[in-house]
């Protein structure tokens, strides 16, 4: 007869005591992994917003994890805002040239290529113009090329989705400048629809609101990323807005505009910011080829005004100087559980030594050596730490499955049944080891058992 | 098959000295004999019973049991011996309350590296009268059903000597004679030597030896 089939019998005659030890076990176990899954989400939904598209962000002097945070996490405060002629350095004179001719400004800006628009080759530079906000969440002053350039997804290749409506366009002949694009967040929780309109409000979410509403002719898809919970809109209109127009000093060279009235241009009766009225909060800047990224991040850091940022970098930075801390504490309140549910085990078994010490003594008389009934202990304590992890690990699983649309809604990760987080696949072992460790004593009460007294009692 | 000589088992006094409980000069039974040790209750049968089956140590002399001296065995080698060479029934029975009547007979030929007989097992259980009680806990049958599993436990190692602890002593006159009957029956039967303590004359009578401890433990006299 195997000594595992005595230890099963033993575990299954104190059903309600192993009941209740597997299920501290289980639960244990069950919330490590929980823990251990969310603490990978987070680190998931982390590198992969880290993911936008865009391989620098280019803003002014200051901090690059705030200037990270804002431009691509849509969180902490703009830092300062660049001149606009900032942003036209990436592009080469002609298109300058074109700048000049659509908005009004020096001619002299469109007679050189940018300094930077050689290192940009094929890619691209979107602006970001930061300050207003809609509710709780960021409005986004930006160009049409945020949605026809940008792409996001674990592979960043996918092209913004709409789940109603469309971009904006640059002009419209009804909305004019003035139309917004809500992020799949925004929607949902302002209660607004294609069709409707948005006043966004200035410098903060409690602020003044802005006289001119924006029509809202799309909602995104949700990504996964900080653009869920943003709302876009025309760069043109958000500088059109009370109080965005930079003061402008008097002697400056300004050649007026000389828009044409083609379709889909924007009317020359339209007054847009002239370019030194223009700043730009930051810069999205994807390079082609990428091995440009360097050089020019090199380059914009030593000019005086503007550093540049790999969002990714930041991010691993800021992950390594608060999640590596964190983790380690996971892991200690991993550890932690794991002891505790351990001493359970521990004290389930050892209290039953009294029951059992006469069990012991008749297998003894009947030819069962001291290790054998040590194994038998240490055997149901393994089978505690078998069901309790097992158990609690497909309970863990379970949960976070059920729980996959409302993740995948909020950070974007999928999640399958079998999805392992970093450090799981340790947790069983683990368990194993401490409660074959917690066996040890009532195992070794069992191993000293004395068989003359205990078959007399 | 039980060779006893100078024995002498003394245990330790809570005030300090030893207690001599028992000094046998010498006892012996043959393969196949049939004896009951009569005596009185505390005067160290049991004692007897677990220094012949290994279960405790000597202080001194000799036990040789099919051949194999006791005393010079380590404790692993005594607990191969028991579960080779002794069958063991209990005043109390001790069946395992978590394994089932068919799973304790097994028990008792599942340690000593031997490989159980289910076969075996269920042939004993029916000739103890049990068959239709195989899958039975313990707690689920009578207290005569649960002596006779446990002396188809004794039986099923095969053992050449069978202990037998005042079998009788706890279940209802009608049980304790068909009890008896199945153990001086199964003895006869498969030619073990059984050695049975009881303080019971009648149990006894039933016996062709019938040996008093009072007579072979000189530590009776001294106590006395």
């Amino acid at each position: 007869m195997p000594l595992l089939f005595i230890a099963w019998r033993n575990f299954c005659y104190r059903a309600l005591s192993s009941f209740l030890t597997t299920l501290s076990l289980t639960l244990g176990v069950a919330l490590v992994v929980v823990v251990l899954s969310i603490y990978g989400i987070i680190t998931e939904a982390f590198v992969r917003n880290a993911s936008v598209g865009c391989n620098l962000v280019v803003g002014p002097k200051g901090s690059a994890l705030q200037l990270t945070l804002n431009s691509v996490y849509y969180l902490s405060q703009p830092i300062e805002n660049l001149p606009f002629t900032t942003y036209m350095e990436f592009f080469p004179a002609e298109r300058r040239a074109a700048m000049v001719e659509k908005y009004g400004g020096d001619p002299a800006l469109g007679e050189r290529d940018g300094k930077y628009a050689a290192y940009v080759g094929g890619g691209f530079a979107i602006p970001l113009a930061l300050g207003d906000y809609f509710g709780e969440y960021r409005v986004v002053g930006t160009t049409t090329d945020f949605f026809e350039r940008l792409r996001h997804g674990p592979e960043v290749d996918q092209p913004f989705s709409f789940e109603a409506g469309r971009p904006f366009v640059e002009y419209h002949p009804e909305h004019e400048v003035f139309e917004a694009v809500l992020g799949s967040r925004v929607a949902a929780t302002m209660g607004l629809s294609v069709g409707d309109t948005m006043n966004p409000t200035h410098g903060d979410p409690e602020g003044k609101g802005h006289g001119q509403g924006f029509h809202v002719v799309g909602i995104m898809d949700p990504t996964g990323t900080p653009n869920d919970r943003a709302v876009f809109v025309n760069l043109e209109g958000f500088y059109l807005l009370e109080g965005h127009a930079k003061p402008v000093d008097t002697e400056a060279l300004i050649a007026p505009p000389e828009r044409g009235n083609s379709p889909g241009e924007i009317p020359a009766d339209i007054d847009l910011l002239t370019i030194p009225e223009r700043e730009v909060t930051s810069i999205l800047v994807q390079n082609r080829p990428r091995m440009f990224a360097v050089p020019l991040q090199n380059m914009i850091n030593e000019s005086v005004q503007a550093q540049a940022a790999a969002p990714v970098g930041e991010i691993n930075k800021l992950m390594s100087m608060f999640v590596g801390p964190i983790t380690k504490a996971l892991l200690a309140i991993t550890a932690i559980t794991c002891f505790v549910a351990a001493v359970g085990v521990l004290v389930a078994i050892y209290n039953s030594m009294n029951d059992r010490r006469r069990d012991i003594a008749i297998m003894r008389a009947l030819g069962a050596r001291r290790d054998s009934v040590t194994v038998i202990i240490l055997l149901e304590s393994l089978i505690i730490a078998v069901l309790g992890g097992l158990i609690g690990w497909l309970l863990a699983h379970l949960a976070i499955y059920a729980s996959g649309g409302y993740i995948e809604a909020q950070t974007g990760v999928q999640i399958s049944l079998w999805s392992l987080s970093e450090n799981e696949i340790y947790l069983l072992p683990l368990v194993l080891l401490l409660s074959l460790i917690a066996g040890l004593v009532p195992a070794l009460s069992a191993y000293r058992t004395d068989v003359g007294t205990n078959l007399s009692a | 098959m039980l060779e006893i000589n100078d024995l002498i088992k003394q245990f330790d006094q809570p005030g300090g000295g030893q207690l001599t409980v028992l000094d046998i000069p010498q006892y012996s039974l043959g393969a196949g004999e049939q004896a009951a040790l009569i005596g009185e209750s505390g005067g160290g049968k049991t004692t007897l019973l677990h220094l012949i089956a290994g279960l405790l140590s000597a202080t001194s002399g000799s036990i040789r049991v099919d051949n194999l001296e006791l005393t010079q065995l380590s404790e692993a080698g005594r607990d191969r011996f028991r579960a080779a060479t002794v069958g063991y029934v209990f005043q109390t029975f001790n069946l395992l309350p978590a394994f089932s009547a068919i799973e304790n007979v097994q028990l008792g030929m599942a340690f000593g590296g031997r490989s159980v007989d289910p076969t075996r097992a269920a042939e004993l259980l029916g000739r103890v009268g049990l068959a239709d009680r195989a899958d039975y806990r313990p707690s689920q049958l009578s207290v005569g059903q649960q002596q006779r599993v446990a002396i188809a436990r004794s039986l099923a190692g095969r053992p050449k000597l069978l202990l037998a602890d005042e079998p009788t002593a706890n279940v209802d006159p009608s049980s304790a004679e068909s009890v008896l009957d199945l153990i001086l029956q199964a003895c006869r039967q498969e030619d073990i030597a059984l050695l049975m303590v009881t303080h019971s004359v009648e149990v006894a009578q039933r016996f062709t030896r019938v040996d008093r401890l009072e007579q072979i433990n000189r530590a009776f006299a001294v106590q006395s």
